[in-house]
């Protein structure tokens, strides 16, 4: 047999293509429960830290159960019905139209205090970012921030998820003295303020992609926030 | 004429059925594993595959991880390639090396998401990167397409060794040093530390990779002063 000839040589290419995909195809499909359970155990585990609940992966699913009351989806500032908050793609609804996009809320009880759990999603320098971060009951107050990225540059934008650029925004403001809506300024160095943050050296774009985030993510929750703010039966509302 | 010839190939013929089945770990089979432990190691003598030794060595698990991925993907791929090595057509023996390559390593990334979650985000890119680590490319090209099977596997084996073992030795000063762990366990006593008022305190540079690369150096350089067969004249 020539294995040389251009027939032959088209002849294997062509099985050798089909065989690999046929088997890779395979071992995605079967190895694809496993993995998705990871990643939702991850996304659990993420929502938690945010209100500074650190826990394993495989135990998210039990802290999840305990600490979160409730997952809701907002669409214009309001709570609709008939969609599961843990399984909308942030993703995908970032760049719908504001009458078109969900954002799904979760509800947190930690030790008898209410936390609002506000999901994040943006663009970073090379690819997407995202986060969660937590409100106190005055819709105001940043209880915790977590953050995390596709592709950032190890040691520099990457740094948006290490504990010293999260931690620093706990205690910050989203609303000013109005009570209007400004989000938490990522500053070049200089943070001082209660709304401002220092971001990351050598990480500016992804440093102002989570500023964009912020404003853009927590905007859609201000209305329907600040609606049952300063009530103390709010979170009896929301389950309502 | 023709006569004398037929009988030269007889001989021939006969001398091959004389000779002894070569023994599965024969001395030259086992050189195949030894040598690049040592007189051929990948990446100190050949300096093949330096930048997954630079990146995944802070902790000695992922390095594990990668060790145990290319361990995979090299016997693997060298036994794929080996098997197939009569039917390859040679113009796009290249490619087919790299699809088996691609594919292997694309099943080891999809194993990993499914059952070492964390490590693999750890390892990120450079599971995928695995493909493009010279030492692959490289044994199957000069070895797998032109030996049997057997030996084709020992010499991954053996490569995959030589590559494993100067990474976790990498990732062993490097975690030891770097963090005062290893494996994630406590080895530096707490009390050592500066902040519970001992005199220690963890090398914050061997985390970068600038010191992998010190580190590999210094393997070399010990590794050469022992072994005076990779003394340059």
């Amino acid at each position: 047999m020539d294995v040389n000839k251009n027939s032959y040589t088209f002849l294997f290419a062509t099985a050798m293509v089909v065989v690999v995909a046929a088997s890779l195809s395979f071992a995605a499909t079967n190895l694809k429960p496993f993995q998705d359970t990871n990643v939702e155990q991850e996304k659990m585990q993420s929502i938690l830290s945010s209100i500074q609940i650190q826990v394993e992966r495989s135990e998210a699913p039990e802290a999840y159960g305990t600490y979160i009351r409730e997952a809701i989806v907002l669409q214009k500032g309001e709570a609709i019905d008939g969609q599961d908050a843990f399984a909308i793609d942030l993703a995908k609804e970032i760049r719908k139209s504001d009458e078109e996009r969900l954002s799904p809320l979760y509800i947190a009880d930690k030790e008898g205090e209410i936390y609002y759990i506000i999901p994040l999603q943006g663009n970073g320098l090379w690819g997407p970012i995202w986060g969660y971060v937590s409100l106190k009951q005055d819709i105001n107050t940043v209880y915790g921030a977590t953050f995390d990225h596709k592709a950032e540059t190890p040691g520099l934008g990457a740094e948006i998820n290490t504990p010293v650029f999260e931690e620093q925004f706990k205690g910050k403001r989203m609303l000013d003295s109005n009570l209007t809506f400004v989000g938490i300024d990522v500053r070049k160095g200089d943070a001082s303020t209660e709304y401002q943050v220092d971001g990351i050296s050598g990480g500016t774009i992804t440093s102002d992609g989570v500023e964009a985030m912020i404003l853009d993510c927590v905007k859609e929750y201000v209305p329907f926030l600040k609606e049952h703010s300063g009530n103390t039966a709010t979170a009896a509302i929301i389950s309502e | 004429m023709a006569d004398v010839l037929v009988k030269k190939e007889e001989a021939k013929d006969l001398l091959v059925d004389k000779q002894p089945k070569e023994p599965l770990f024969s001395k030259k089979n086992r050189k195949l594993l030894n040598d690049p432990l040592n007189d051929n190691n990948p990446i100190t003598v050949q300096v093949l595959g330096i930048c997954s030794a630079l990146a995944i060595t802070v902790k000695l698990y992922p390095a594990l991880v990668m060790s145990i991925s290319v361990l995979f993907v090299m016997a693997a791929g060298n036994v794929i390639v080996s098997l197939m090595r009569n039917f390859i057509p040679n113009r796009i023996r290249i490619i087919v090396q790299l699809v088996v390559v691609a594919s292997l390593v694309a099943l080891v990334d999809q194993v990993l998401k499914a059952f070492v979650y964390d490590v693999s985000k750890e390892l990120s890119v450079f599971v995928g990167l695995i493909i493009t680590n010279c030492i692959i490319m490289g044994r199957l090209e000069a070895f797998a397409l032109g030996n049997t099977v057997w030996k084709s596997f020992l010499d991954g084996i053996g490569n995959a060794f030589g590559y494993a073992w100067i990474l976790l030795a990498v990732a062993f000063f490097r975690e030891l040093l770097g963090s005062g762990t290893l494996f994630g366990f406590q080895i530096i006593p707490d009390a050592w530390y500066l902040a519970n008022g001992g005199f220690y305190s963890n090398n914050g540079f061997m985390l970068l990779p600038p010191m992998a690369l010190i580190t590999v150096g210094i393997i070399i350089w010990v590794q050469r002063a022992r072994n005076t067969k990779l003394i340059e004249e």
